[in-house]
């Protein structure tokens, strides 16, 4: 039996995880990846069987943490934005080497156009060096049938799989069919070969050698994957690949009709027979693909100097930003006029419009540590201040131009260390408390131990205000934390970001910024979006 | 049917609550459906939409492409203009009159208005004021709903079953609240 549901990508591959014998799921909250965690949380069959959702506190905590699962037999999932593979990548990588027992997939939800990331990196890459094979779902059907499909192949593979989604897929909602009977938890076993586990030279070596024989086998597995096909075409002036959501994009240009022959690819290794054939019966080839030039650059290869290949390289379609449905109509219109009728017909644009950016929100404790931060700062020459990774980064734009670098998680306090150490005075951190715990507490220890001359404002919101108000791991324990990493007391300040306030914080600023050494200053007010939701969870 | 509507507001303002009533409306007729959205940075206050299709047919791309839109659902007007240029050459704009001004340079509301009337197709009105007059200001987003339900292709009474489907979990009060607010924006849409 099967019933049919309303679903978001994210939320599709999550009920798909849990209707295929999940046990746990891992993640730090980080768009467009946050709500496959979220709704294993809110699921009422997660609940019944005990399935592990609790967040976890950085990308790479979570996937050691499934990888712990995994070896013990049991179904996980770890899902992070593409940059939190970069956190998690050492801990990814290596998983290929020690393979998988239980069915184990990592999901990185890549943000092309930068809807709220830093970069447009493609995590496909990721998988290829890794030896690891990938999955890429064109529609929230198939990252639901993806999950019970993943975990089959990462356990007859006894490898992880890569599940990599796009925003348009991860936010995107569709009609989606499921399962009715989920399938029980695997039960406790351990891997049949644990000499592989432990990754010393020696054994290592050994383990490679499998890995790179098993590669061929995944790449045979996805010429006979049930998610990549060639749909026969007629017209063989061109042929057509199309990886994850570019397929629909295609299907939605011609109207479900493609009259091209069309190579549709949503498992990796790129399974070179079907390329091959596809190639074999058509004059040129055009690629569409969401992300980088990640297919047409290996077709092309160096030297492009076999069949014609078109794509993002030549800039038929555009390198940056999302792929859409006009960019690949666009394209073929161009590349054979008789086609034209397919260029995008967009009218004239009005004219009495202006941008509108995010802005912290009216009454956000994070606007009054940048109104004192900034009026303390004014007593100073030439005093920089390294941000970091939350709603605080809009501290950036005006009225508070407030901040000067923002680069990856946790980079405001080593980055502050690493000015301070050329001589920069002040140089101050400020940082959220997720963001703290994810990848900052590190950082301060260096401080810490060399007494940098450092202010670092920890903005503590009590939750990870920019993906909608997921608990904070360091909730309740940002003193202890810093003083146990040695923080002198005497430079160790609470203080509540409150318009009142506003005195005793520049004040309290202006203070530790003068002090040679290490300072820390939490600033504290709990997130007004999170106090509403609060609020309204109690009066229910 | 087949109908591709872009739903645009300001972030925080409720067009996700739109896209949920329309959501739970197609499931009933056992339509087909997608509905893209936009979370995380850009909902601080920034502009924000969402494309949502529905149609008797499979729907192949989560996004419209240009020129494919017929319909513009907008809870304030600046924003309805952001989107003119992808509808269809007889599209509609159905928008909220009144502006959300949290930026410094917004444009001459008058010559927003100005702009908005010279479209071929367009329901404007003060969703607001409606739903403050008939429940709470807080329903303005079922008013602007109401005001277009002629157009999305959906019977009236099944958008007032999937409202009361959706609200009713919060109480009878909100659900009363909502209908009146969306039978007021009808009401406007059939009388103007
Ligand atoms: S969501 Fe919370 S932390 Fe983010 S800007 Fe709004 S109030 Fe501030």
């Amino acid at each position: 039996m099967k019933t049919k549901k309303l679903l978001l990508g994210d939320e599709a591959f999550a009920l798909g995880a849990i209707d295929a014998g999940l046990s746990g799921a891992y993640a730090y909250p980080g768009t467009p990846s946050t709500e496959i965690l979220e709704y294993v949380q809110s699921s009422p069959l997660a609940r019944e069987r005990k399935i592990h959702s609790h967040w976890s506190s950085n990308e790479k905590t979570a996937m050691e943490e499934a990888l712990g699962m995994s070896f013990c037999g049991k179904r996980a999932i770890v899902s992070m934005k593409h940059v939190g593979l970069n956190v998690a990548a050492d801990p990814f990588v290596n998983s290929a080497m020690t393979g998988a027992n239980g069915g184990l997939i990592v999901v990185a939800a890549d943000d092309p156009s930068m809807h709220s990331s830093q970069n447009e990196q493609d995590s496909r890459f990721y998988a290829k060096f890794a030896l690891i094979p990938t999955l890429e779902p064109c529609d929230q059907q198939e990252a639901y049938d993806m999950a019970r499909y993943g975990f089959e192949l990462s356990e007859s593979m006894k490898i992880p799989v890569l599940l990599r989604l796009v925003t348009r897929l991860s936010h995107s909602r569709a009609v989606v069919e499921t399962e009715t009977e989920p399938m029980p938890e695997n039960s406790l076993s351990y891997p049949a070969n644990p000499r592989q586990w432990v990754l010393m030279p020696a054994n290592s070596r050994v383990r490679y050698r499998q890995l790179l024989a098993d590669r061929d086998n995944m790449e045979a597995l996805s010429e006979s994957s049930p998610f990549n096909r060639i749909v026969p075409g007629t017209d063989r002036r061109l042929g057509i690949i199309a990886s994850g959501i570019a397929y629909n994009y295609v299907q939605e240009a011609f109207g479900g009709k493609c009259p091209f022959p069309l190579l549709k690819i949503s498992q990796y290794p790129v399974p070179r027979a079907l390329v091959d054939e596809l190639v074999g019966m058509c004059d040129a080839i055009l690629v569409a693909e969401e992300g980088q030039p990640f297919i047409e650059d290996m077709l092309r290869g160096l030297l492009d100097r076999g069949p014609k290949v078109y794509g993002k390289i030549d800039h038929l379609i555009p390198t940056d930003g999302e792929l859409t449905p006009d960019s690949v109509a666009a394209a073929v219109a161009t590349l054979l006029p008789d086609f034209d009728r397919l260029r995008p017909a967009a009218g004239r644009r009005a004219q009495n419009v202006t941008s509108r950016p995010p802005a912290l929100c009216q009454g956000c404790g994070h606007r009054d540590v940048y109104a004192a931060l900034n009026a303390a700062l004014e007593g100073f020459e030439s005093p920089k201040v390294f941000g970091d990774i939350g709603c605080y980064t809009l501290g950036f734009l005006s009225p508070f131009n407030a901040i000067d670098t923002c680069v990856d998680m946790g980079a405001s306090i080593t980055m502050a260390k690493g000015a301070a150490d050329a001589g920069q005075h002040p140089a101050v951190a400020i940082i959220g408390d997720s963001t703290f715990t994810h990848s900052g507490m590190t950082g301060l220890l260096d401080a810490v131990n060399e007494n940098s001359p450092v202010t670092v404002i920890i903005s503590d919101n009590l939750t990870t205000g920019m993906t909608g108000g997921q608990d904070s791991q360091g909730t309740g324990k940002l003193e202890a934390i810093c003083l146990g990493l040695g923080v002198d007391p005497a430079h160790l300040h609470t203080i509540d970001s409150l318009p009142k306030k506003f005195d005793d914080m520049k004040a309290l600023f202006t203070a530790e910024m003068s002090y040679d050494g290490l300072s820390v200053i939490i600033a504290r007010r709990e997130c007004i979006q999170t106090a509403r939701r609060h609020a309204k969870a109690k009066s229910k | 049917m087949k109908t591709d509507i872009i739903l645009a507001g300001v972030g925080g303002q409720g067009i996700l609550s739109i896209a949920t009533i329309l959501g739970e409306a197609a499931l009933r007729r056992n339509l087909y459906l997608k509905q893209a959205e936009v979370h995380g940075m850009s909902q601080r206050g920034g502009d924000v939409m969402s494309c949502l299709r529905l149609s008797s047919d499979p729907i192949a791309s989560d996004l419209i492409p240009s020129g494919k839109v017929d319909l513009i659902i907008s809870l304030e007007p600046m924003e309805a203009l952001r989107y003119v240029h992808l509808l269809v050459p007889e599209g509609r704009v159905i928008t909220s009159t009144e502006p959300f001004v949290n930026i410094p340079d917004y444009p001459d509301i008058e010559a927003v208005m100005a702009e908005l009337a010279a479209l071929p197709r367009v329901v404007t009105l003060p969703a607001e004021a409606i739903a403050r007059e008939v429940a709470s200001p807080r329903s303005s987003n079922m008013a602007l709903l109401g005001a277009s339900a002629p157009y999305i292709g959906l019977p009236v009474d099944v958008l007032e079953d999937s409202i009361a489907a959706v609200f009713g979990a919060k109480g009878e009060k909100i659900v009363a609240d909502n209908l009146a607010a969306f039978r007021a924006g009808l009401e406007y849409t059939q009388s103007h």
